[in-house]
């Protein structure tokens, strides 16, 4: 993959205007750049360069030069002599050089997308009414674009398999495939599963796994987002729902500090599906399947959907009066979250600060496998460091909170997020202290807790998480929260408020709470707002923690994490 | 590693022999299955799986290579396999008809195994033999001008199993001078 | 009556036919074999190259682009180590040349690639041979080991520093194999998908992404005989731009149909036709050669072909009157590919020979992009109907529509090869498709040779 410095600009001649473009992208990016599209199917910005679909077919000339001389040679008028190619090329495989003139739109252009557009839908079957990829079907698109508009094919469509079962997740239309190998090259480049292939030649080759085998990887669904046409589609999503009923929210995926970028899908305020976003700092253009399950724990059945009191539903607000009274003058021990987002981690800190609470906080790691599901099984363990909820890098358990309790040095705990029992606290501590639970999920802490405080799932609210290199990312509420619920940041707020009513802190508005931390010199997050990570990610410098020992591995081409300095 | 697929240990060696001659391994592919083909007559994906495991490779690129090459067989043909070329040269001298004597006098369809496996019958393209054409291949012998008349007497000659020696039809292979 | 023709000119084949020569070792070093390795051995391998690159010999495996102009694209700076591919996949329709001189004189095909990859530093050289050559496989690996025990392949040949092992891999039916880069993708052993040039040009990134030459039978014998006497002497032979001699198989409907080899332009199409192959069946009438193997353009015996030569000449020709070299076929708008002259004679129903060549490239199609994937396939099937009772009048312009669609929009020249034969037989046939839809005799006679 070519990633040109932007200071390697060149001038091209793109349909008789010259522009500027970074040296060595192909001409499909450059003409893109500039407002022109070049259809497309096998290519992919991320993939190997295939050329076999053969839509992105364009004009290509360079200024003609004397075999002897090597001087230019000009036209009558001083302008520069063109050698066109004769025939036309494959934008995806033909990069840009200074001088280079390209035609995206020219009568042979045309008449080669038609053609092209003609031999694709030949063998295959128009029913796009039945079919699940229609809204989002490329074939589709530049058929409109670019096709024909009637058939000349009167002949029998050739027969291939339909709905085979490819893995636990995606179904195979081999019918509609039109063999672009984007799937294949993505199992063989990125999964590192080499599983798919085409089997028989010619028009009657067919896409297929090994008997026996499956497409069962962490990143199965990659090939259905990639698939240019239906022939692969997600086994669960499949005739859910029609896609341009969808409402896209841009989101991160909380699977682990790899953050990937998303897309939330839903309709009437239920998700229907995560897709990756591309971002190429972060996750190219892919994401884990296991990433694209969580949305399922927002409509769960261990889901937390009402305050308690000592087993008792209350409002929100008299529970967390309860909370605070709970509190109130007692030696706090403050269970943070690497799972909480930047702001809610700022609102703890300064409930820390207000209390003079004790902090813990812990880890949660897992198995790198070296693509996008990262060891540090949290999307904001970077969150907890940067706005000082530990200066050391946390295990993965709360022995430090355990030892504590064993010596009677707390009264009470505000746990988030974490369940106290899995993480190595005994009960019987816990028996001897009250217990203030902020979460999502049931689980031990929840059990445990006199009370208990629902919060909001990442799809119900905004905020932003820092992730493995030390990039700040914004995601956006997709869905209304349970009624009556509210965010982490508003129940924080609350608390805070009523403890100290003199304190002066932030209100639960993120801009308000970027704000109140943002004027600190010497604070890495210095004068940056909210508004701006919103607009685009934010690198921030992490030297500070250079000496704390990551976890993470190397993620596909991204090393494993090298701190920057701005 | 295991031979699961028993073949002989002559064909082993054959594969060991011709694997180290490729700078790299999966260039042997097409040769590797060319000795399992040759002795198990097919290869089944019993036989992808061993060889992908024979040049660390992956079954499905075993597989994508048999589907493709013609003369890559999934399932065996018949003990004898006769092949008659079909493309335009040999057609202008008449294997259309050549190939309809041989699936009448074999009892076989074009594309098939005999039901009792005896004869198979492939009506494939250019066999690079055009100039004495209708080309056919009987196994591993090429015969030339097999048409009309000479294609009748050649099938039923094939069939009694009295090919050999006969003068009229001597292979393309025989006719060679490879006395040293 | 056509005056006799010039006589063969027999350099490759010269012993092709001899029933006392062998293709044994023995023999060969009897004629003189193997003196010109040492002969080239003497020499520096530029000067070797040079003395190609002289000579002017162009590639006999279709193409017709001049051999010592390739080896100079070979990318010496890259530190790769450089392959030699002798593409002996013979499979284009109607060529059946290279066979002869695996089979009957293998070792003047190994002195030739042992000549050349010194030329080209090679590090190891294959040949690509199409499996239905079983025989002809057993043939030269029975004499790459008699030339390794002589010296002459291998290990430290004829005792110098140099060494180069020759391996004959098989392929198994795949026409897409005679495509150079899909000839290196079989031999890595994957599907032979061929690849994008650019930037997969074999002498850049060839074998393992390595600069790679890959040379015909034929081109890489005549290196043997371009070093045994001298590149200069060499383009003497045949015309300026055309030279040494060809070997031209000539198939079909003629009473001597065979292999010959001329002087290039020693001869004319018809010279050839009528006097060499002793014509047509008594009583038949020309209708149509394809002079190139069946991807060349077909030319139709009445027809003009007038124009001007690179040097200036003017010509009018009729289809007798083509010489056969590379030029000649490419002024008459055809090409003379690998050598294949197909005869087709008045008996012959054009539209099944159109349907039979479509029945070709659509079975041969390696399937990777669309427009000769699809394309090929389309244009057997619209064919297939037309000789089955379905023709419709406005089948002849879909046809040439559906092949312009192809020609020159395909990852390689197989697209060409699939569209030029449709492109030439419905233009310069025209009334015979039309007439498939219109004139109800045109029921499939059997009376009428089948072929479809």
């Amino acid at each position: 993959m070519i990633s040109p410095s932007q200071d390697d600009l060149i001038t091209i001649t793109l349909n008789g205007v010259e522009v500027e473009v970074p040296n060595g992208i192909n001409a499909v990016e450059a003409a893109a750049l500039h407002g022109h599209e070049v259809p497309h199917y096998c290519y992919h910005p991320k993939l190997s360069v295939a050329g076999n679909c053969r839509m992105c077919l364009v004009e290509m000339g360079t200024p003609m030069r004397d075999r002897a001389t090597g001087e230019a040679i000009l036209e009558e008028d001083g302008s520069a002599k063109i050698g066109w190619v004769p025939k036309p090329v494959i934008g995806c495989a033909t990069n840009v050089s200074s001088g280079m003139h390209l035609r995206t739109e020219s009568d042979l252009v045309n008449e080669c997308r038609e053609g092209i557009m003609e031999f694709l839908l030949v063998n295959h079957p128009l029913d796009c009414p039945i079919c699940d990829q229609a809204g989002e079907c490329r074939l589709q698109e530049f058929a409109t674009d670019y096709g024909r508009g009637y058939s000349r094919y009167v002949e029998r469509k050739n027969v291939k398999p339909k709905r085979t079962r490819l893995g636990p997740r995606v179904t195979l239309d081999d019918e509609r495939c039109i063999l672009c190998s984007r799937c294949i090259r993505f199992s063989q480049e990125v999964a590192k599963d080499d599983v798919l292939g085409f089997v028989d030649r010619g028009s009657f080759s067919t896409l297929t796994c090994f008997p026996g085998k499956e497409l069962s990887n962490n990143y199965s669904l990659n090939t259905v987002d990639i698939c240019p046409v239906g022939a692969l589609t997600s086994t669960d999503f499949r005739f859910k729902m029609r896609v341009w009923f969808l409402k896209e929210t841009n989101s991160i995926c909380t699977e682990s500090s790899a953050g990937c970028n998303t897309i939330v899908s839903s309709r009437e305020g239920i998700i229907q599906r995560i897709t990756p976003r591309r971002n190429d700092l972060v996750n190219d253009t892919w994401m884990t399947d296991s990433g694209r399950e969580l949305y399922k724990s927002v409509r769960s059945d261990t889901r937390i959907l009402r305050p308690s009191v000592r087993g008792k539903d209350l409002p929100l607000l008299e529970a967390i009066s309860e909370a605070v009274d709970t509190l109130r003058g007692k030696k706090i021990g403050v269970i943070a979250s690497c799972h909480s987002t930047l702001e809610e981690q700022i609102l703890t800190k300064r409930l820390i600060e207000l209390t003079q609470a004790q902090t813990f906080l812990r880890g949660h790691f897992g198995e790198d496998d070296g693509i996008l599901l990262s060891a540090d099984r949290s999307p904001n363990l970077r969150g907890a460091l940067v706005t000082g909820l530990s200066d050391q890098y946390p295990e993965d358990n709360l022995s430090g909170l355990n030892d504590t309790l064993s010596r009677g040095e707390l009264d009470a705990l505000l746990v988030l997020n974490e369940d106290l029992l899995m993480s190595g606290v005994s009960e019987e501590h816990l028996q001897k202290v009250a217990l203030v639970y902020l979460g999502t999920e049931t689980n031990s802490s929840a059990r445990l807790a006199d009370i208990v405080l629902p919060g909001l799932s990442v799809f119900e609210k905004s905020g932003t998480f820092i992730n493995r290199s030390f990039l700040i990312q914004a995601f956006e509420k997709s869905v209304p929260g349970p009624t009556g619920l509210q965010s982490q940041v508003a129940v924080l707020a609350e608390i805070i408020q009523q403890l100290s009513p003199e304190a002066s802190i932030p209100s639960s508005d993120l801009d308000d709470i970027w704000n109140s931390i943002n004027n600190a010199q010497d604070s890495v997050l210095y004068s940056i707002r909210y508004s701006d990570v919103k607009k685009a990610a934010v690198q921030l410098d992490g030297s500070d923690w250079s000496h704390l020992n990551f976890v993470e591995q190397q993620a596909l081409h991204y090393p494993a994490p090298i701190l920057r300095s701005k | 590693m295991e031979n699961t697929l028993h073949l002989s240990e002559q064909t082993l060696s054959k594969i060991d022999e011709v694997v180290p001659k490729y700078p790299e391994q999966r260039s042997a592919a097409l040769m590797v299955i060319h000795l399992v083909q040759d002795e198990l007559g097919a290869v089944d994906d019993a036989a992808c799986e061993w060889i992908a495991q024979r040049l660390e490779l992956q079954p499905i690129n075993i597989k994508e290579l048999i589907t493709f090459y013609p003369m890559l067989r999934e399932k065996p043909w018949g003990r004898k396999h006769v092949r008659v070329c079909r493309t335009l040269p040999c057609a202008l001298r008449g294997s259309y008809a050549t190939c309809k004597t041989f699936e009448k006098k074999l009892g076989v369809k074009e594309g098939h195994v005999r039901e009792d496996g005896e004869y198979s019958l492939e009506f494939m393209e250019c066999l690079a033999d055009c100039g004495q054409g209708p080309v056919v291949i009987v196994d591993e012998k090429t015969y030339e001008n097999i048409e009309g008349e000479r294609a009748e007497k050649f099938a039923d000659l094939l069939v009694d199993g009295k090919l050999e020696g006969v003068e009229e039809f001597k292979s393309y292979e025989e006719s060679l001078n490879q006395g040293a | 009556m056509t005056v006799q023709p010039p006589k063969e000119r027999r350099i490759i084949l010269k012993h092709a036919d001899d029933p006392n020569y062998s293709n044994r070792i023995g023999c060969y070093l009897r004629e003189g074999g193997y003196e010109n390795l040492k002969k080239a051995f003497g020499m520096k391998p530029e000067e070797v190259a040079e003395e190609v690159l002289k000579s002017g010999v162009r590639g006999r495996g279709g193409a017709g682009f001049p051999a010592g102009m390739k080896w100079k694209f070979l990318d010496r700076k890259s530190g790769k180590p450089i392959y030699l591919i002798c593409n002996a996949d013979e499979s284009e329709p109607g060529t059946f040349k290279d066979r002869q001189i695996m089979y009957k004189d293998p070792h003047q095909l190994i002195e030739g690639m042992m000549i050349a990859a010194y030329a080209i530093g090679a590090k190891q050289a294959f040949i690509y041979i199409r499996a239905e050559f079983h025989e002809g496989a057993h043939i030269l690996n029975r004499a790459i080991v008699e030339a390794k025990a002589g010296g002459y392949c291998g290990d430290r040949i004829l005792g110098s520093e140099y060494s180069c092992d020759l391996v004959v891999h098989r392929g198994a039916g795949a026409y897409i194999c005679g495509e150079e880069t899909g000839l290196i993708e079989s031999l890595e052993g994957k599907r032979p998908n061929p690849r994008i040039k650019p930037p997969y040009f074999p002498a850049v990134l060839g074998l393992y992404q390595c600069p790679t030459i890959v040379n015909n039978v034929e081109t890489l014998c005549n290196v043997r005989h371009i070093i045994e006497m001298g590149g200069e002497e060499f383009s003497k032979i045949g015309k300026p731009n055309n030279t040494g001699t060809r070997i031209w198989c000539v198939s079909g409907q003629v009473m001597k149909p065979g292999y010959y080899e001329f002087e290039c332009g020693a001869l004319t199409l018809g010279q050839m036709i009528f006097d060499v192959c002793g014509g047509l069946r008594p009583g038949r009438t020309l209708k149509a050669v394809i002079p190139g193997g069946s991807s060349a353009k077909v030319l139709r015996a009445d027809e003009r072909f007038t124009g001007s030569l690179k040097d200036g000449t003017a010509f009018d020709w009729g289809l007798e009157d083509i010489p056969l070299d590379f030029d000649g076929p490419m002024a008459a708008g055809t090409m003379s590919g690998s050598g294949g002259i197909i005869v087709m004679d008045d008996t012959v129903d054009i539209v099944q020979a159109m349907a039979n060549i479509n029945a070709f490239y659509a079975h041969e199609s390696c399937g990777q992009c669309t427009p000769c994937r699809e394309g090929s396939l389309w244009m057997r099937k619209i064919t297939q109907r037309m000789c089955s009772g379905g023709a419709r009048e406005e089948d002849a312009d879909l046809l040439l529509s559906v092949a312009n669609q192809i020609e020159g929009r395909t990852i390689c020249a197989f697209g060409e090869a699939a569209a030029w034969p449709t492109q030439s037989f419905v233009t310069k046939f025209r009334d015979d498709f039309i007439k498939k839809a219109t004139d109800s005799t045109q029921e499939r006679n059997p009376q009428t040779l089948q072929l479809i």
